[in-house]
């Protein structure tokens, strides 16, 4: 636990200090408790892993986090303030956007209605599509992401192209917080590169924070400048990306599939 | 910065590459042939002038009655009542949904207009609103039904539909009722003048082919049918679009059965029923709606809708019997279903090259 000590009172609004802290979370699905007790912290401006094996409630946390789902127990404090996330929407008007590993992107809409959904530019009672579709483009030649037509169903887009749509339509939003979850799974080395560009690019503006959920170790510790493990419910380990390595993490959460591996040997 | 490899996107209309010199009839030619496997609209719209031409000039030797006013504004009458209420259906479609109820809608609602006018002395207007209203309210209960009691759409609908039918046949005894006396007047606006009814099917397709291309409502509608989840996720309110489209739906059910009660100057029980949503459904799908969701025009309804009332009102031309209409119309749904496929499919080679 090195970097637990933020014992300092965080004075609301403060240009430094945590955007984000997450404490004392708890989940629970009928009789499955996916979490249990999760403290975390979110800097400014930081890029923060958060890995763990498959089931660890990875995404359970990160549906708590966009609204999407609500905890049974625990808080959640944005800029110094303990927040309610009521729902989706309302978790984006307080600047927590997230993108989803199913992307929630509309395959059969154009690029640029995706980036816009549900914040679509109107001029009541008509779609704004002209100006929707500069901006699009604007945005997307901006975020360094080549696409050759705005128009195009995003079905048509491979793989590395929609993951960048997603993103590049949370960052639209003006989210301060985005949660990315699992940006890189099913990727190819070219695609997994312009992602991560990406993020890079958004740590270089240093007003968005980003918390990335992955379980590849070693994209992520590339990219990150913190990495939490989320383990039995709980973050177990709590790193700057610097002080540890793929070899530790692995190691970990292979030492913990033993330990299970014998406890489910003594069981039967 | 990392550069994104790009496949050909399909050209926005005109066909690209095409060598000048060449012959530019055989390019013309081409870019027509890209537009109808672009466009299944078109496709549509070439089987029903197709259809036209048969049933007006060569099953006749170009003595036909086809054009005769007569016959024409049969034609429309057919038309338009397939055409309102496959508006709703195409909505409800495209969200992923099928409404089975709004021809029963279409019964009770004329008979409702009738026992407010008659038994609560109600005037005619308010009647009329009241009755439209009414499907407003059954497309409610669908929705209620189908988002949050969890229902398949199919089922909810088989349902409330059903209990329609039951309520009509109750109340009416299953006897006809006269048009009101004080509605004629608007009458002759909804369905008894001639052309009446297809001028509220045209004016609806406009309108509701802008709401569905170029409004919120529109987008949304296809973003809930195309990927539910990820709508919700985008924070698109779900529950609403699919209540307002099944209410929609049950509006438009409710605003045909009125008509076509003064079109006929008589409010049948035996009229509606579950024909005009096969009909309606059978338009959308030829004119190239989704049956699981995602996309479908109104334009192509349209010329879906127009497609079935030629054919039975060139059946009606030939004096050939109405009895084997529905073989042909269940050959022309499977035909126009196995054509979308093939389009489909042909419209993703279309794009790889």
């Amino acid at each position: 636990m090195t970097a637990q000590v933020s014992d300092a009172p965080v004075t609301p609004g403060a240009a430094s200090g945590d955007v984000l802290r997450v404490e004392h979370v708890a989940k629970r699905f009928g009789a499955v408790t996916a979490l249990i007790d999760v403290n975390l912290r979110l800097a400014r401006g930081e890029v923060l892993g958060l890995i763990g094996d498959n089931g660890a409630g990875k995404s359970t946390l990160l549906k708590i986090l966009c609204g999407f789902q609500q905890p049974d127990s625990g808080r959640i404090v944005l800029n110094g303030e303990a927040v309610t996330l009521k729902s989706v929407d309302h978790a984006r008007s307080l600047g927590i956007d997230a993108v989803y590993q199913d992307l929630a992107l509309i395959d059969q809409l154009s690029v640029y209605h995706n980036i816009f959904l549900n914040r679509e530019r109107v001029r009541w009672p008509l779609l704004s599509n002209r100006a929707m579709r500069k901006l699009a483009r604007e945005r997307l030649d901006d975020m360094g992401i080549g696409l050759q037509s705005v128009d195009l169903p995003v079905a048509m887009l491979s793989g590395g192209q929609r993951q960048a749509i997603a993103v590049a339509r949370a960052v639209y939003s003006e989210a301060k917080i985005l949660l990315l979850d699992e940006p890189l799974a099913a990727m190819g080395a070219k695609e997994a590169a312009l992602i991560l560009d990406l993020v890079r690019d958004l740590k270089r503006r240093g007003d968005v924070s980003v918390i990335i959920i992955a379980h590849n170790y070693g994209q992520v510790l590339e990219i990150c400048d913190r990495v939490n493990l989320l383990q039995h419910g709980g973050i177990t380990l709590d790193k700057p990306s610097k002080d540890t390595s793929v070899q530790e993490l692995n190691d970990i959460v292979i030492a913990e599939y033993r330990k299970a591996l014998e406890e489910r040997h003594r069981a039967g | 910065m990392s550069e994104i490899v790009q496949r050909t996107p399909a050209a926005a209309g005109g066909s690209p590459g095409g060598l000048a010199g060449g012959s530019a009839v055989w390019g013309r030619l081409r870019t027509a042939g890209a537009v109808l496997v672009r466009q299944r609209e078109a496709t549509v719209f070439v089987v029903v002038v197709l259809m036209i031409v048969y049933f007006g000039f060569i099953s006749t030797a170009g003595r036909s009655t086809f054009f005769t006013r007569v016959d024409l504004v049969n034609l429309s009458q057919i038309a338009a009542q397939i055409i309102i209420i496959a508006i709703g259906e195409v909505l409800v479609l495209i969200c992923g949904e099928i409404d089975l109820s709004p021809g029963f809608v279409y019964m009770f609602a004329p008979f409702l207009m009738h026992y407010l006018i008659d038994f609560y002395g109600v005037p005619a207007i308010p009647a009329i609103l009241l009755s439209l209203l009414f499907g407003a309210v059954v497309g409610w209960v669908n929705a209620f039904l189908t988002v949050n009691v969890g229902l398949p759409s199919f089922i909810s609908t088989l349902g409330t539909g059903f209990i329609l039918w039951g309520l009509t046949l109750t109340t009416c005894h299953a006897e006809q009722a006269n048009i009101p006396a004080s509605a004629a007047g608007i009458g002759r606006y909804l369905g008894s003048d001639a052309w009446s009814e297809i001028i509220w099917a045209v004016l609806l397709v406009a309108i509701f082919h802008v709401v569905l291309t170029r409004t919120r409502w529109g987008l949304h509608t296809i973003a809930v049918g195309g990927n539910q989840l990820g709508a919700r996720e985008a924070g698109v309110n779900v529950a609403r679009i699919k209540y307002g489209n099944f209410m929609i739906t049950g509006v438009l059910g409710a605003l045909v059965g009125i008509q076509v009660a003064f079109q006929t100057s008589i409010i049948d029980p035996s009229s509606g029923q579950y024909l005009p949503m096969f009909y309606s459904v059978a338009a959308a799908v030829i004119g190239g709606t989704a049956m699981l969701g995602g996309s479908g025009t109104m334009i192509g309804a349209f010329l879906g809708a127009t497609m079935l009332a030629v054919l039975q009102d060139g059946f009606f031309v030939l004096g050939i019997s109405a009895n084997p209409l529905n073989m042909i119309f269940g050959g022309a749904i499977v035909v126009a279903m196995i054509a979308n496929v093939q389009l489909a499919r042909l419209r993703g080679r279309g794009r790889a090259i």
